[in-house]
């Protein structure tokens, strides 16, 4: 798609998880050493919505007590693009007609939906693939359960709300299941794979990646 | 210690803890006058009796419509058809008046003692409170109710069937209109009540019941003061 | 100047056997130290999920369909927050205005900093008036006091009136949710409870029926009594009102009918203006229950004039402050206090959905509650309610007051984890039970990961590590392999992926 991609080294963890369970003096430290991974004016993209929501609205937060970190923070934060909304609304994604007829259910980050308007755009980004139908499962804006510490702290709860989600996602028929944050995915799909489900939660990035393969195919 | 003791020391440490927190950053008084004015206006096509009157219905007020001179004979319709025995009102009202000419003296209970004197007699032997209202809010359907010594507030409240007179030209909007025009902040009532429909409950497996504590059915004279169309 | 005391506070939970009318007797104790266990067993119980499911589904969808237009709802909450917000930045002004206007009206105005407090003041009035029964409209803050156990363990009969609340009160239960408090009772439970506690009362499940059973018990009750108690939804300080907002009646009754009326609130429950009723007025019920206008807004102004035949000749106001002042000391929780117990938040919370209201074991349950609870009753023994949140954001998003609830939840979870010496951002004052929910294993793993993750060779070495000691991941990972496959490093981590790429490229 005519985009180089650079990948920084030594970058580590957005804080996300120190940062929501209590922890942000750990969460700033860990966010602070990677301030000056991004100096070139070039786009962030994050392909985990709930990761991109921590950069964008939560940094410029942690610096609040010193101008300069805050700066730099807003500026990344200026930066931050979910990677769907990149390929959609930035690289306008659109495959050629003619893909093979998938139903596909669609799972948002509730962080994500909300902080970075993933829902919208994860249906747009479906919409460009030609062959791909949505569908809309039970309740389906509710969260999966994952809410990071949160599975490990309330496991019965966390695993009432994965299991619900399974099954209404289940009830749909659907081929595939997409996501485009890597939290819900592990949630989701370590409890598939418990529940002995051969469905298996796909990144939106991996799905897109695996249409425009099949079609460069059609097409060739 | 006794009681007065302990409110003070408890209104100070409070006082105290309140006054010793950071003041925060001022907030702007609201202007609810302007969110009215900016927001949507209800609908073209429906004039504000008409949107009164379905918004009352769909709460379950039954409208009675009448004009100005028949209401008396509207109202002795509905005592008829419901079969009321024993009606509770204000002396010296207008409905008072009206009913006093209309119906026997055992019929009508006049409630002008104490409550305490009358509570057996209002919970127990009386069919419909009838009252006065001083206007509607054509938004959500419902009645402004200014109780007075002559219309005590339980006179709507105890017996099973509430029925009110409301004037049609006395109709607002919106509570906030009412409100305004009304300047209740200048001059509150012991009580003030917004009343839409007959008293309900959803409380046992969200089914709808009516008639939990208050008035089982609500019947509304609307009553146009139009000449004309008292006419019709 | 800041008060110097810790306000010592024994709390409500002391667990005691219901003094139900009718003679039941359940023991009921309920703590939110058992969260843990308690939703263990609720997540477990098909017919509680099920129930709660279907009510917080049919509440959601009520609700939607008055705010479908996400504008006008941004714009009408946002008036609503504003005068929550407004009414808070002046606080203490329109406490001391209220106090002054209710005074002059003639009612007895009441402090309470404790819950022992508020029912001395309510004990003295009934010990002044020789009243051996009481009639109380709903009031989570009468709740919240244990008004009800306290009164009857003086030989005082305190009677809910609100039909859910009368329901659960001859039950010996306690409300699961907060505008509706019986839903995890059935039309058959209501029928027993009716039968066994309600002399001459048939056995029906007809609901019809059921609520007439009901209406004619507690009108005898209401002619009765010598007091009637009531909470408040606002409390207006230009013009000295009460404002009462309900479908049933009941609350028009405790407050027309009995000749004392005590009305009792927490204290942040003033607004300024008279008109600042309207907007939240607009958003409560639709909030709450999804209607457009309740049956009744009872405003109370004072108690019966001169000349008037009915009404209270003697009116009390009650404003209690357990906790509250805590939440107001400090600016990043003063929101908590905008809440106008609505209750959507439970409605649309997905752990409250499944764990039901009693599971938190506090007046308050669900996404409100957990930012409640901790300024009643302390951090500590709460310490597991603001963590019960995946931090979805469902909560924030419908409260018709915009409290940041994810944000307060996570500012609980700092506190309990930090004195005040440990946190970044250190209160003013240290709340009751800061620091106490630290386990230093806690903090060691932060740290630790701290260390790895802001050292970027360290981490290069780890991830370098990870996939090549992926078959070392243990089985059982805690909470996580309860219901999923463990979790294992890739087998080739993203980082080498890239290395291969460049290599390739070069």
């Amino acid at each position: 798609m005519g985009v180089t991609v650079h990948f920084p080294r030594n970058q580590t963890c957005c804080g996300q998880p120190a940062y929501t369970t209590g922890f942000p003096e750990e969460a700033r430290k860990v966010a602070a050493a990677q301030l000056d991974l991004f100096p070139e004016d070039w786009p962030i993209i994050v392909p985990s919505g709930s990761c991109g929501g921590m950069l964008k609205h939560h940094w410029p937060k942690l610096f609040k007590d010193d101008a300069v970190l805050q700066a730099k923070a807003d500026s990344l934060a200026e930066r931050t693009v979910e990677f769907t909304d990149y390929v959609v609304n930035v690289l306008g994604l659109q495959l050629p007609a003619g893909g093979k007829p998938t139903k596909v259910a669609l799972h948002t980050s509730c962080s994500a939906r909300r902080e970075m308007g993933t829902l919208d755009i994860g249906r747009a980004a479906l919409g460009r693939l030609p062959g791909v139908e949505l569908v809309i499962h039970d309740h389906e804006s509710e969260c999966c359960g994952f809410g990071g510490t949160f599975s490990v702290k309330h496991p019965d709860i966390s695993s009432a709300m994965a299991s619900d989600k399974l099954e209404s996602i289940r009830k749909t028929g659907c081929d595939a299941l997409v996501s485009a944050d890597c939290g819900c995915l592990l949630n989701l799909n370590g409890s598939l794979a418990k529940r002995r489900d051969t469905l298996r939660g796909e990144h939106i990035a991996t799905f897109i990646r695996s249409r425009m393969d099949a079609s460069t195919e059609g097409t060739a | 210690m006794n009681l007065q003791d302990h409110d003070k020391r408890a209104r100070s440490a409070i006082f105290s803890r309140l006054r010793g927190a950071s003041a925060g950053k001022p907030v702007e008084t609201p202007d609810v006058a302007a969110y009215f004015r900016e927001r949507a206006q209800p609908a073209a096509g429906e004039s504000r009796r008409e949107r009164f009157m379905r918004n009352a219905s769909n709460w379950r007020a039954e409208i009675v419509e009448c004009g100005e001179a028949e209401w008396p004979a509207r109202l002795a319709d509905v005592i008829a058809r419901k079969n009321l025995q024993r009606i509770a009102v204000g002396r010296n009202t207008s409905i008072g008046w009206t009913l006093s000419a209309m119906l026997p003296a055992e019929r009508l209970f006049w409630y002008e003692q104490d409550l305490a004197e009358v509570k057996a007699e209002l919970f127990n032997h009386i069919d419909a409170g009838i009252t006065t209202t001083i206007g509607g809010v054509a938004e959500t359907g419902s009645l402004l109710l200014w109780p007075t010594p002559a219309e005590p507030r339980t006179l709507s409240l105890i017996p099973p069937l509430h029925i009110a007179l409301l004037f049609e030209d006395q109709i607002h909007e919106t509570l906030f209109d009412a409100m305004r025009e009304h300047q209740w902040a200048q001059r509150m009532p012991t009580n003030l009540l917004l009343v839409t429909g007959p008293s309900k409950t959803a409380d046992i497996q969200r089914m709808l019941v009516y008639g939990a504590h208050g008035p089982k059915e609500l019947v509304i004279l609307l009553v146009s003061r139009k000449a004309q169309e008292a006419a019709l | 100047m800041n008060a110097p005391v810790v306000i010592e506070r024994p709390g409500p939970a002391t667990p005691k056997t219901a003094g139900a009318p009718g003679g039941a007797h359940r023991e009921v104790h309920a703590r939110p130290e058992d969260f843990k266990q308690r939703s263990h067993e609720s997540v477990n119980d098909p017919h509680l999920r099920s129930s709660f499911r279907g009510a917080m589904d049919f509440l959601i969808e009520r609700r939607a369909v008055h705010f479908s237009d996400l504008v006008a709802f941004e714009t009408l909450r946002k008036l609503g927050e504003q005068v929550r917000q407004h009414a808070l930045s002046k606080l203490p002004e329109l406490l001391d205005q209220l106090e002054a206007k209710l005074t002059e009206l003639g009612v007895h105005v009441h402090w309470a900093e404790t819950p022992e407090d508020a029912n001395r003041i309510f004990l003295d009035i009934a010990q002044r008036h020789e009243a051996k029964l009481m009639v109380k409209g709903k009031s989570m803050v009468s709740e919240e006091i244990e008004l009800n156990h306290v009164m009857a363990d003086h030989g005082i009969e305190c009677l809910e009136t609100d039909m859910g609340e009368y329901i659960l009160q001859l039950d010996g239960d306690r409300p699961s949710h907060i505008i509706m408090p019986a839903i995890h009772k059935t039309k058959q439970d209501v029928a027993e409870i009716f039968h066994e506690h309600i002399a001459g009362a048939p056995l029906t499940d007809d609901v019809n029926e059921l609520i007439g059973i009901g209406r004619k018990a507690l009108r005898e009750k209401f002619g009765a009594a010598k007091i009637g108690v009531s909470g408040v939804n606002f409390m207006v300080a230009e013009t000295g009102s009460i404002v009462l907002v309900e479908n049933e009646g009941n609350g028009r009754l405790c407050t027309s009918v009995p000749d004392v009326h005590i009305a009792i609130t927490g204290l942040e429950k003033v607004i300024d203006k008279l008109e600042h009723v309207v907007p939240l007025y607009a958003l409560l019920p639709k909030s709450a229950t999804g209607q457009a206008v309740t049956t009744y807004l009872n405003v109370i102004t004072g108690p019966r004039r001169e000349g008037e035949r009915d009404g209270p000749r003697e009116m009390h106001l009650v404003l209690l402050d357990n906790g509250r002042t805590q939440a107001y000391r400090e600016e990043r929780f003063r929101a908590t206090l905008q809440c106008i117990r609505c209750g959507a938040c439970m409605n649309h919370c997905p752990v409250y959905t499944r764990v039901g209201g009693l599971s938190y074991g506090t007046t308050y349950p669900g996404p409100i509650g957990s930012i409640i609870s901790p300024h009643l009753v302390g951090l500590k023994s709460t310490r597991d309610l603001p963590t019960a949140s995946s931090l979805c954001g469902a909560c924030g998003e419908v409260c018709p007051v915009k409290i940041p609830i994810p944000e307060m939840l996570m500012k609980l979870r700092e506190a309990g984890r930090h004195s005040i010496t440990q946190s970044m951002t250190p209160p003013t004052q240290a709340l009751v039970g800061q620091g106490e929910v630290r386990a230093i294993s806690e903090a060691m793993a932060w740290r630790g990961w701290r260390v790895l993750y802001s050292h970027a060779f360290l981490y290069r070495l780890f991830a370098w590590f990870a996939p090549r000691l992926r078959w070392l991941t243990p089985a059982w990972q805690g909470g996580w392999t309860k219901s999923r496959t463990p979790l294992k490093p890739a087998p080739k981590s993203l980082r080498d992926m890239m290395a291969d790429r460049d290599k390739r490229r070069r």
